[in-house]
């Protein structure tokens, strides 16, 4: 059957690696969530055998585990570590290589490779919103064509979340649990009377042509409101929010005693630049081969918590903890609307969670807000 | 605040330098020294006073250095730069016939259209006279355009007063008035002695009908405004120039952010009624 | 022989006694003398009695520090219209610089000693006095303290 974007299908558990093979079918890469090293990660899968198979994640500020759920979801964990900006915006990017020529010298890779096409399997909500994000600052003033490449080369097969963590906070940015455009494919998973199955929402002709190939039955008025029931029950869920009012504000506050207070506990470790899915910050690097006569120059990830990171004659702009602090949480959610237009905030917590000392974006923002209203100054981002 | 973006230049991957030869180069003074680059063959290389390229070095890396020459000479691509690391220290080695990659221009431009009819105000610090000169020049030879023109310029020692000869040629020009001060000297220096921006004050220019150029440490920049304001020019009117540290110049690296600006992009040159706020914000 | 009303025009006329009534402009004329100094010349020099304060009608003035073994620092520069000399209003009234003139300077000079007990004596006179003297004070210690930083020094923050 011919299908068309807004289309929908039901996808059986058993006929599930028929997607991915269908996805690997035109020579994609199918990149989707495995277990690394006790936590789910986006790496090269084959089929469901790869997959977290009845794994579910519990994260707290600070607090990572993967824990058994023994309902053999295959999306069942809520959040990976690290989102799909590995893929798009890899932590380390060759930007030329060049060899000397005469007196001077001649550029012999200027990057333009083509990428390996890949398939994106299992994109949540708050990642694809992420990546939207992230398009507008590679492809603004200026454009990276490794990036636009890559993003064009990635099929996209969202699914939505069956479960929220107490660090998620998708709902109140706006940016999830449900997917809203962007995709070929969204996936919700249920596991009910009805089965263990996939509700399959066609987003592209691309992804339309994918499924084709896949054997699915027409959805059923029931399945499409299990599948709604269950993603209102995550939005409903959430016990965090941001308070996207106050967060934009933030740029009028340089000098609020909180980010002094807060610096006191932050390590400025980077960790939260890292898993952030916006989070765009690179350096650059020239090494030369012993003779000197070939030079590469790479592009690899930094954070605007490194102590040089704003080293201009002699020393850092940014030294205190405190000042670093301010800027990244400033420019997350404050400063980013002026440059991009939306909040470099998705509420999907990572930042939470992989924080050693536990600091709460959503804290914080209410922290904020309540000094500005007299309150105590101790408010947290949890609704009561 | 109000961010204007300029007209870019697309390139179409903004990260690959252009290797262009070494035509001329010329030490200044101790520690700064200019390089002449022979531009790429058709169109030179134009720009607009106030932008800045990214200079390379093979194997080196890569620094920010504004453009020195003259903007109605695309004949010719210049650069002032000063010796401080490792990229800048190999550049000063460097002689006519070698190498040095370029990517740019980029950034933005001091406002000479929008000053016609204004008197001209450039206020520069040490190295600063070297991003300010391109307007310096196209008020010249625009010289009919604008009104009174003052060039006042401070530097640290007499020994270290930038474009020396330059700044001696135009001080004998009729149409200009040009005040140099150092932060200190010995006896045999018969100038002035002391901060520029008692150059400022004494200038006697129309506050109403002033634009003025700003460039030098931040420090120094912070002063003079704050002198011109006290003058009584208006923020609108005055423009500075700022420096962060950049990786990329195209706004992916991050690294230049001031605030809710990327000095790549939005800047180096800023309407001070645009950044007031943030202008004295510590450690942004 | 100096005449007095052209002292006491220069007084009027000058931007820093602007506001001043008529008789404590009498006053100070009368405690006013006009001095020329050669190039090269001092008008004071470290450690002498500061008794005058000067308004330099034309001409320049170095402000320098001298150390043995080096030549004198001049800090700063002082020309027309310009007023120098501020020590003889702190005791223990001591210069704490030299000033030397670097071309031919005309001055008007102020008997600071005779100022300072007229000073007791008329507080009117003391306050418009100092009123006047210290945004000069202010001015030159800001002026000072920027110069300190050696703004435009490789690591003092200068350009790139």
């Amino acid at each position: 059957m011919a299908m068309a974007p807004g289309d929908t299908a039901i996808l059986a558990r058993a006929d599930f690696d028929a997607l991915v093979a269908a996805l690997a079918a035109d020579g994609r890469r199918v990149i989707g969530p495995t277990v690394r090293q006790a936590a789910v990660a986006y790496d090269a899968i084959a089929g469901s055998a790869d997959m977290p198979v009845g794994l579910a994640d519990e994260q707290g500020p600070g607090r990572y585990r993967l824990v058994e759920a023994g309902d053999g979801r295959l999306f069942g964990y809520t959040l990976a570590p690290q989102g799909w900006k590995r893929q798009l915006w890899p932590p380390l990017q060759r930007l030329f290589a060049a060899e000397r020529d005469g007196g001077g010298f001649r550029v012999t890779d200027d990057g333009s490779a083509a990428p390996e096409p890949a398939a994106f399997l299992g994109v949540r909500a708050c990642e694809l919103a992420a990546v939207r994000v992230q398009d507008r600052t590679f492809d603004e003033t200026f454009t990276d064509p490794g990036y636009v490449a890559r993003r064009q080369a990635a099929l996209i097969v969202g699914v939505t979340c069956a479960r929220a963590c107490a660090t998620c906070f998708c709902a109140s940015m706006g940016t999830g649990p449900g997917l809203a455009g962007g995709f070929d494919l969204a996936l919700t998973e249920l596991v009910d009377d009805g089965g263990h199955r996939f509700l399959v929402e066609v987003g592209s002709e691309l992804g339309a042509a994918v499924l084709a190939r896949v054997p699915t039955r027409a959805a059923t008025p029931a399945d499409e409101a299990a599948a709604a029931r269950q993603t209102q029950a995550v939005a409903d869920s959430q016990s965090r929010r941001m308070d996207t009012e106050t967060a934009r504000r933030l740029q009028e506050h340089p000098e609020h005693p909180r980010w002094a207070e807060t610096a006191l506990r932050c390590l400025n470790c980077g960790n939260c630049t890292q898993v952030c899915p916006t989070c765009f910050c690179t350096t650059t690097e020239d090494s030369t081969d012993i003779g000197g006569n070939r030079t590469e120059r790479t592009r690899r990830w930094d954070s605007c918590y490194s102590i040089d990171f704003s080293y201009i004659h002699g020393g850092s702009v940014r030294t205190s903890g405190a000042a670093r602090y301010r800027q990244w949480i400033t420019h997350k959610l404050s400063t980013w609307h002026d440059q991009f237009g939306v909040s470099g905030c998705v509420g999907c917590g990572r930042c939470i969670t992989w924080c050693p000392v536990g600091i709460d974006i959503t804290e914080e923002v209410a922290a904020v807000r309540d000094s500005e209203t007299g309150g105590t100054g101790h408010g947290s981002g949890r609704h009561a | 605040m109000t961010l204007a973006r300029p007209v870019a230049v697309p390139a179409a991957n903004p990260m690959l330098p252009v290797p262009l030869r070494i035509h001329a180069g010329r030490r200044e003074l101790a520690d700064t020294f200019t390089v002449e680059l022979e531009p790429p063959e058709e169109g030179g290389f134009p720009f607009r006073p106030g932008q800045f390229n990214m200079l390379y070095v093979f194997g080196v890396g890569e620094v920010p250095i504004s453009i020195s020459g003259d903007p109605a000479r695309p004949d010719t691509l210049i650069h002032t730069v000063r010796a401080v690391g490792a990229v800048t220290e190999r550049m000063r080695g460097l002689k006519p016939g070698d190498t040095i990659g370029v990517r740019g221009p980029f950034g933005s431009a001091w406002p000479v259209a929008e000053a016609e009819g204004d008197d001209l105000v450039f206020v520069a610090g040490g190295l600063g006279l070297a991003p300010l000169r391109p307007a310096i020049y196209h008020a010249l030879r625009n010289r009919g355009r604008y009104g009174r023109v003052f060039v006042l310029y401070g530097a640290r020692t007499p020994g270290d007063i930038l474009y020396r000869r330059e700044l001696e040629r135009w001080r004998g020009r009729f149409d200009m008035e040009v005040a140099v001060t150092v932060d200190r000297a010995d006896p045999s220096w018969a100038g002035n002695v002391g901060v520029v921006t008692k150059l400022v004050d004494r200038a006697r220019f129309d506050p109403l009908h002033t634009t003025a150029f700003v460039c030098g440490p931040e420090i120094m920049m912070r002063y003079a405004v704050a002198e011109l304001e006290k003058r009584g020019v208006a923020g609108d009117a005055v423009h500075v120039s700022m420096e962060r540290n950049m990786k990329c110049a195209v706004g992916f690296c991050g690294h230049c952010q001031w605030g809710p600006a990327f000095i790549c992009k939005d800047g180096p040159v800023f309407r001070y009624a645009d950044i007031a706020a943030i202008f004295n914000i510590r450690e942004l | 022989m100096v005449r007095v009303d052209t002292l006491e025009r220069t007084i009027e006329e000058h931007p820093f006694f602007q506001g001043i009534d008529a008789p404590l402009r009498a006053l100070l004329v009368g405690c006013a003398a006009n001095e020329r100094f050669e190039a090269g010349g001092f008008l004071f020099r470290e450690g002498g009695a500061a008794d005058k304060f000067y308004l330099i009608r034309s001409g320049c003035v170095a402000i320098e520090l001298n150390a043995p073994g080096r030549p004198p620092l001049v800090v700063e520069t002082v020309d027309d219209g310009q007023i120098l000399g501020w020590s003889w209003l702190v005791a223990p009234y001591r210069w704490s610089f030299d000033a030397r003139a670097t071309a031919l300077t005309r001055a008007v000079s102020f008997d600071g000693k005779c100022l300072r007990g007229k000073m007791e004596a008329d507080h009117r006179l003391g306050y418009e006095l100092l009123r006047r003297f210290v945004p000069v004070m202010g001015d030159r210690l800001a002026a000072a303290r920027l110069q300190m930083l050696d703004l435009y020094g490789p690591d003092g923050k200068g350009k790139a």
